[in-house]
Formats: structure tokens, sequence, C-alpha cells
């Protein structure tokens, strides 16, 4: 017998009597008003900041960083990622601007997928990473935020909600484990 | 040896105790002040306890979907019924590839199973790439926390170490500056490693995909950069739709830190162009815990160590003294499923004060299975005789009420008069680390008796 048919078999016989599937309670009434508000604090809190949209362009090229890729139009990078295809050639990224799909209000996160990634690895390798949000693109919970995205449309999704950090030593904050060392949002 | 004995050697040294303690009680308060912003906080764990409920009765079905649209994806799916099945297979895949040096980001199935070790002895180098899972695999030593492993170090050791193994500045105890050490050390093993291991968070049947979370990126930069991929995942992992996601990425980490949600949360689908993709699926023991009516609610955990933070005895005598790859509370409910006579003790590491099932953020009845797991110590005859008999004795005073009352006066009296050596010695060890409450005069039904009669 295979592990699995042993497994599954040995399921059926210790499992407990049907029990529902709850249902998921219906998104709280729409009432964006306080969304923005609520998302760059969080994100603040996070360590993260904002740039404003009209300081954009101006940002990424005073930026001081050499390596810059991006996948956000009007923004251009010093390394086309489509002439990539090891994505250890993306060591030396030091700025990926890249649009992020939709926003949490109540936790920062956005969805990032390998669509807006091209290499999935880009958003982690990075030293600084940009992510360009649209408002319209802000929902208020991750309830909500399931619902508007399809996780499996693509073979790759992400939610980032901050620079990578650690509290490994003493719970100390770090900011900059493994990933980017900062991460800045625009939200236009 | 036992839990109380190892946690005795820890609390020799007093202020780390205190320290220790302090810390994680800091985690706990944070994840309160995390819940307050979520005014439906209760209805959301009763949602997440309820689909786990599902999940438990639906089990094979939810595999055999998951496993059916993940193949359809180009995931290759292994089935392991036990740990070496485990470790064999994972072995396998890298024997396949050639692949002599693996990365592998926190995963606590790995630990249970004790991949790194069998690895090892195959001739695999593994380097653990979350911060605290790499301190204590520098150090030799199992995590004494699921979400932060090095809870039990201060930073001058963790310097000491960095010094002795990364070359850091003797003396150097800074944390910003150990992890830029750890940062540079790692990306080189990640920039050189042809094999990732991840542990899953959640396993979607619906999609055929899993979720990772993680905060310092370390589980994607493994993942992403090397060819081939593996996700090693218990079988109550499960989750039944997407939108379920919505449910557990609330609790998880604000239970876990108190973050509102982890930095990263990573949803793989598809391997990569030209990678290959594999989950492995594991029993070991799962099974059999799940057919124990009493106990099958602790395979509702999602692992984020909630019930460690606020156990009053596990901050007070650290993750290593349970012995066991899961300490704490939750750890102490699954460990005596797995070897009643090895850690049927852990039972009794509680006070049964029952915090632990207030913060589960899957409404795990916890303490009361601990009450139950000690039933079943004491019915197999693993109970020690400081506890045997002392128990068997109260047992039968507590049948008798004329047996009862003599006793209690007599105590009362006895314990008035004794002098301190008679009451706290080498046979009571009860007494080793507390003190009785000041003796009273009367018992409560004496008292009850004198101050409301004549009864209405």
């Amino acid at each position: 017998m295979s592990s699995k048919t042993t497994i599954l078999q040995q399921i059926r016989d210790a499992k407990p009597a049907p029990r529902r599937l709850p249902n998921l309670p219906p998104d709280p009434s729409p009432d964006p008003a306080g969304w923005e508000e609520a998302f760059r604090e969080v994100l603040a809190a996070s360590k993260a900041t904002f740039v404003a949209p009209q300081n954009l362009l101006d940002y990424v090229k005073g930026s001081g960083a050499r390596t810059i890729v991006s996948t956000v139009a009007g923004i251009d990078g010093t390394l086309d990622l489509l002439a990539i295809d090891d994505p250890l050639q993306l060591a030396g990224v030091d700025l990926a601007v890249l649009p992020a799909r939709l926003g949490v209000a109540e936790n920062g996160a956005m969805w990032v997928s390998e669509a807006e990634a091209v290499h999935r690895v880009l958003p982690f390798i990075t030293q600084h990473l940009l992510l360009v949000l649209e408002r319209k693109d802000l929902v208020g919970t991750m309830h909500e935020a399931y619902r508007r995205i399809d996780i499996a449309a693509t073979g790759f999704g992400v939610f980032i909600a901050g620079p990578s950090k650690t509290a490994d030593i003493e719970q100390s904050l770090v900011i900059g484990a493994h990933g980017p060392r900062s991460l800045v949002v625009c939200l236009r | 040896m036992t839990h109380a004995r190892r946690a005795a050697k820890f609390l020799l040294d007093e202020a780390r105790t205190d320290w220790h303690d302090a810390s994680l009680w800091h985690v706990r308060s944070k994840r309160d002040g995390s819940i307050s912003g979520i005014p439906e906080w209760e209805s959301l764990r009763q949602l997440g306890s309820d689909i786990k409920d599902n999940v438990l009765s639906n089990l094979d079905a939810y595999l055999e979907e998951f496993e059916e649209r993940a193949t359809a994806n180009g995931v290759i799916v292994h089935w392991a019924t036990d740990a070496e099945e485990h470790n064999r297979i994972v072995h396998g895949i890298l024997q396949h590839h050639g692949v002599d040096r693996i990365v592998k980001s926190k995963s606590m199935l790995t630990e249970e199973c004790g991949l790194n070790d069998y690895l090892e002895t195959q001739g695999v180098e593994v380097v653990d790439t979350d911060l605290g899972e790499r301190i204590i695999q520098l150090r030799s030593e199992p995590p004494s926390h699921i979400v932060m492993p090095a809870i039990h170090l201060k930073k001058e050791e963790i310097g000491a170490l960095f010094h002795e193994k990364l070359g850091t500045e003797p003396g150097a105890s800074d944390p910003q500056y150990l992890t830029e050490a750890a940062r540079q050390h790692l990306r080189e093993k990640f920039l050189a490693a042809r094999a990732a291991i991840t542990g899953v968070n959640f396993a979607i049947a619906e999609t055929g995909g899993i979720v990772v979370c993680t905060n310092e990126g370390n589980a994607d930069m493994g993942v992403h950069l090397a060819p081939v991929q593996i996700h090693c995942m218990g079988i109550e992992k499960i989750i039944p739709r997407a939108e379920h996601l919505g449910v557990f990425t609330r609790l998880l980490a604000r239970s876990a830190t108190g973050q509102p949600v982890t930095i990263y949360t990573s949803h793989h689908h598809r391997p990569k162009p030209g990678g290959e993709m594999h989950v492995v699926i594991v029993d070991n023991g799962r099974t059999t815990q799940l057919g124990r009516e009493d106990f099958r609610n602790s395979l509702k955990c999602i692992r984020c160590g909630a019930c460690m933070n606020t156990c009053p005895i596990y901050r007070r005598s650290g993750g290593h003294s349970y012995d066991y790859t899961i300490p704490g509370p939750i750890g102490s409910i699954l460990s005596p499923g797995i070897d009643l006579k090895k850690h049927g003790d852990l039972a009794f590491a509680s006070t049964l004060c029952g915090s632990c099932s207030d913060v589960c953020p899957v409404k795990i009845d916890i303490h009361e299975q601990l009450y139950k797991w000690r039933q079943i110590v004491s019915a197999e005859g693993h109970l020690g005789a400081a506890k045997r008999l002392p128990l068997l004795g109260a047992g039968t005073v507590l049948r008798h009420d004329t047996l009862y009352n003599f006793v209690g006066q007599a105590a009362r009296t006895a314990l008035r008069l004794a002098p301190r050596a008679a009451v706290y010695h080498r046979f009571n060890a009860w007494g080793e680390s507390r003190e009785l409450p000041e003796i009273p005069r009367e018992s409560f039904k004496q008292w009850y008796a004198r101050t409301q009669n004549p009864p209405a």
C-alpha cells in the first residue's frame, strides 16, 4: 500500500463526524474614508516611508542607487529585467521600483505577484524596494483582499507589509534582515 | 530527567529567569495591544476554530483535492507516513539533482523529523537561514521557542558565538551589527544553494498552493534563487479555500508577535520557469492524534506561539526544559501522544490557569487537554511516587467526610505548632519551591456554620 493510501485510510478511520464549513462574515459596510490614514499609520509603524507621486521621479534619481530596475511605467531602470535569465544576476540590484496590485488598510500589506516583479526574487534580493500603489486599489481588510485577488493566477505572489526585519536577538527590532533594507511606498 | 528537574536548572540563574519571563510577557502584551484594534477578534477566533473543525472532519478529501490541484499546477506531491520516510524523500530529491548544500527556512516539521541531522549524515550541508534558527544551529542547540528560536539567549552570547563562527569583532553585541554580519554571511549561502526547503503555514485545497509567512524574507531568498524548492507540511496544515487565508492571516501574526501581519506572506503555486517545486505531506503520528476524541483539537494549531508567551510555567522554565520540538502548553498536549512515558510529565508543567486557551487564536482547549492527559498518565502508571502516594492519600481523605474533617483539624493544629524543618524537608517535594499560606484557625465549613447560622 502506498503511503498516500495508508495516510488517507488512517484519516478516514480516525476523523470526527462531518462539521459544516462556516460562512465568512460579509465585508464591513464600505466606508473607505479612514482607509488611507490607517494604511499610512500601520506602514509607518513597520518603518516604511512614503513618497508623494509628484516627487517619485526625483526620489528615484536622487536615491543614490547605482543599479535600478523598474516595472513602473515612466520610471526607467539601469538594468533590463527581460534581458536577465538567471535570478542570481539580480544580486547587485540597489533599488527595485514595482507596482503593487492591491493594498490593505488594516495591516499595510501590498500584493505583488510575479507579473509585476518579473523575477520572483526581485522584491527580496534588492537592497531597497519602492512600491507604487493606486489609491483606488486600497481595501479594508484581508478578507476583502483575498476576494479581490486570485492567488493562483500567477505561480507566485506575495503580500509585503514593510522592509524585511528581525527581532531574533533579544527582541531588538533590526530593519534589513535578508530582504530590502528599506521600503518606500508611493500612493497615487 | 523530568520537566521539573530541567526547570530547576533553568531557575538557578534568577536574574536570567526574570529577564526571560519579562521578554516573553512583553510579546504577550504586544499581542494584547494588537488585537484591541479588531473589535470582532473573538468571532474571528471562533471562525478560525470552526474552519479547522471542518478541516479535521474532511481532511482526506481536502488533501486529495490539494494534491490534484497542485499536480495540475506542475507541483510534485509526496506523502510520508513518518519522519524517516519524510527524510528519505527529501534526500532523494536532493540526490536526484546532485545537490550537496541547501538553505532552509524555519520549519517545525523538519525539526520534528530530525531532517538536519539526517541530511548531514548523508553528506548534505544544511544552512538554517532564519536568524534565530541560524544562531541555535551554530550553537548545536534545538530551538527554545517556535517563533523566536533564540529567545533564551543574551546578545552578548550571540556576539561571542558570531565572533567565533563568523569572525565579527570581539566583544561586539549590538543587534544591528550582528544582524548585518548574519545578512552578509547568509547572502553567500543563498546565492550558492541549489535547493531550498521551507515549512508551510497554510496549504489551500482549492488552489493547490502553499503559503509561507516570514518577517526576514529568508524563505523567499532561498526558494526563488535555488532551482529546486521543497516545502514540507504536516497533514493538518490544509485549509479549504483561498478566502480562508483572510481569517488565518489576521489571526496568526497578531497572536504570534503582535504585528498586524507578517512582513511577507508568500503564495507559491507553480514552480519557477525551469525550476522544480515539491510538497511533502507528512503524517508522523497526526492521524493517531486525530483518532483521539479528547485531543484531536490540538491539530488545529497554527503555530503562533501565543500559548508559550502567556504561560507562567514556560516563561519561567525556558523552552529547552520541555525537551520536545514544540515546547510550552501546545507541545505539552502534543508530545504525550507521541511518547507517554517520555513526555507524560509535561502534562504537569502547567498551573491549569487556562491562559493558554484564552489566547489561542483557534480556541484549542489546551488546559483542559493537559488535565485529561494527567489522568491518562496516572491511569497508565507513569506517575512518580512523589505524586502518586500523596494523591492516593488525598483521594481517600476527600472521599470520606469524617476523615476529611478530622484530617483538616489535625493539619491546622500540627502545621501551626510544627517547626519549619518538620514541614519543609527533602521528602516534601511540593515544598521545595512553594510556601504554604498562613494556616487558618478554622475551616471554611466551620467559618460558614459560625457566620451564616442560623440558616434562613
